[in-house]
């Protein structure tokens, strides 16, 4: 694995393919909890932490489980009870050992659970036959993805407020309209480097 | 739910006052992710109600099984164990569907429709109740998917179900089979159920 390659990697998961924008994945917390620029970023370095746990765990289990034992179609459900107790140890980890760190991602971890994005990153990795040393950056990278676009959607978003919508799209419509045209934005990325 | 609903009612309230995706926001990945065409978006639909009854009934038929402090546990398990099912049988019956849809299959368990359901319905109602919810979710979720899948498909491709429609001189919109498509046209199609509940609630009062 080069440098040239890992460069390549990173950009394209973190802008080309940028999970939220492109891929669709963790629409959820997108939308939910991008309001404020400040929790936008709390939430954004919960979801690089547990990603790169998860990808990190899943693809050992993958690799030394379910590969040598044939048991692939088990992936799914291994794969989200994983998560979801790993979110789970995290969040009783951190508490104990980390209190000032649980006290600025504590509350957005059990909200890590139903975020697509974790399992779609590690199902992804392991359909792309990635490496782990592959897999690991590409989850970071994918996280730092997730932050950079759900960053710019809140500082968007604190703009609207003061901004006069038509009534009928008050709410969550303009919030995807504006995310339409982030998104296209985002577009403009395309080619940058070639995979 | 304290108020208890008429079979009828329930069925109904899937389709359009609780829609998941146009009106309780649940479930927007899939919709995002895969109605790049009205086929993609009526398969993920279908593979979603098939999901979504089944862990319904299970769930609801294990109400008194099941202990609340696990709960979630098992209802992921439940309903992870169905997305595999769908996932085989697709891989199986329809091949192209399945590569279409990708990732979004087993992304299925993480559907928070799904799960909101067993939560909010399933874990407190009988087998019959949960049956007809999960139907009429089933296909509030499908017709929202087929609709925007459709209308993404006639303006980004020109066709529909990939059949044309609008013939060799109309210039495709190709950013709305793009991502960005996605978010307008649910952004406009919000801003539509917006519109129309509004004016019912006006007639109503």
């Amino acid at each position: 694995m080069t440098l040239g390659y890992i460069f390549t990697l990173v950009i394209y998961a973190m802008l080309i393919n940028n999970v939220v924008l492109m891929q669709f994945l963790g629409i959820c917390p997108f939308i939910g909890v991008s309001k404020k620029l400040n929790t936008a970023l709390g939430m954004g370095g919960a979801v690089i932490f547990v990603m790169t746990l998860a990808t990190a765990i899943t693809w050992g289990i993958n690799a030394g489980l379910l590969k040598p034992f044939e048991l692939e179609y088990l992936t799914t459900i291994a794969f989200i009870l994983v998560i979801a107790s790993l979110v789970q140890f995290v969040e009783i980890f951190m508490k104990k050992m980390m209190p000032p760190l649980y006290r600025s991602l504590g509350i957005f971890l059990p909200l890590i659970t139903t975020n697509c994005a974790i399992l779609g990153t590690a199902i992804l990795a392991i359909q792309r036959n990635y490496g782990f040393a592959e897999s690991l950056i590409y989850a970071i990278a994918t996280g730092i993805g997730f932050t950079i676009a759900i960053a710019l959607f809140a500082s968007l978003r604190e703009r609207l407020e003061s901004a006069k919508v038509p009534k009928i799209f008050e709410g969550p419509a303009i919030s995807l309209i504006t995310a339409g045209i982030l998104s296209m934005a985002f577009m403009g990325f395309a080619g940058l480097v070639r995979m | 739910m304290s108020k208890k609903l008429s079979t009828g009612t329930i069925f109904t309230e899937g389709l359009w006052r609780s829609n998941p995706v146009l009106i309780l926001l649940l479930g927007l990945c899939p919709a995002l992710g895969v109605t790049s065409s009205a086929i993609n978006g009526f398969g993920m639909g279908l593979a979603t109600t098939f999901v979504l009854v089944m862990s319904n009934l299970v769930v609801s038929s294990l109400r008194g099984i099941i202990p609340k402090k696990m709960r979630i546990p098992c209802f992921i398990v439940v309903i992870a164990s169905f997305v595999t099912i769908v996932e085989m049988l697709t891989q199986a019956f329809t091949p192209a569907l399945f590569k279409a849809l990708g990732v979004f299959i087993p992304l299925i368990v993480v559907n928070c429709a799904v799960l909101g359901r067993s939560e909010a319905f399933a874990y407190k109602n009988t087998v019959l109740r949960s049956l007809v919810d999960g139907i009429g979710m089933g296909i509030g979720f499908t017709l929202a998917l087929g609709v925007m899948g459709g209308i993404r498909e006639i303006l980004g491709n020109g066709s529909l179900f990939g059949i044309s429609l609008l013939g060799e001189s109309f210039n495709p919109v190709l950013i709305m089979i793009m991502p960005p498509g996605a978010f307008l046209t649910l952004g406009y199609l919000l801003g539509l159920a917006n519109h129309i509940n509004r004016v019912r609630v006006s007639k109503g009062a």
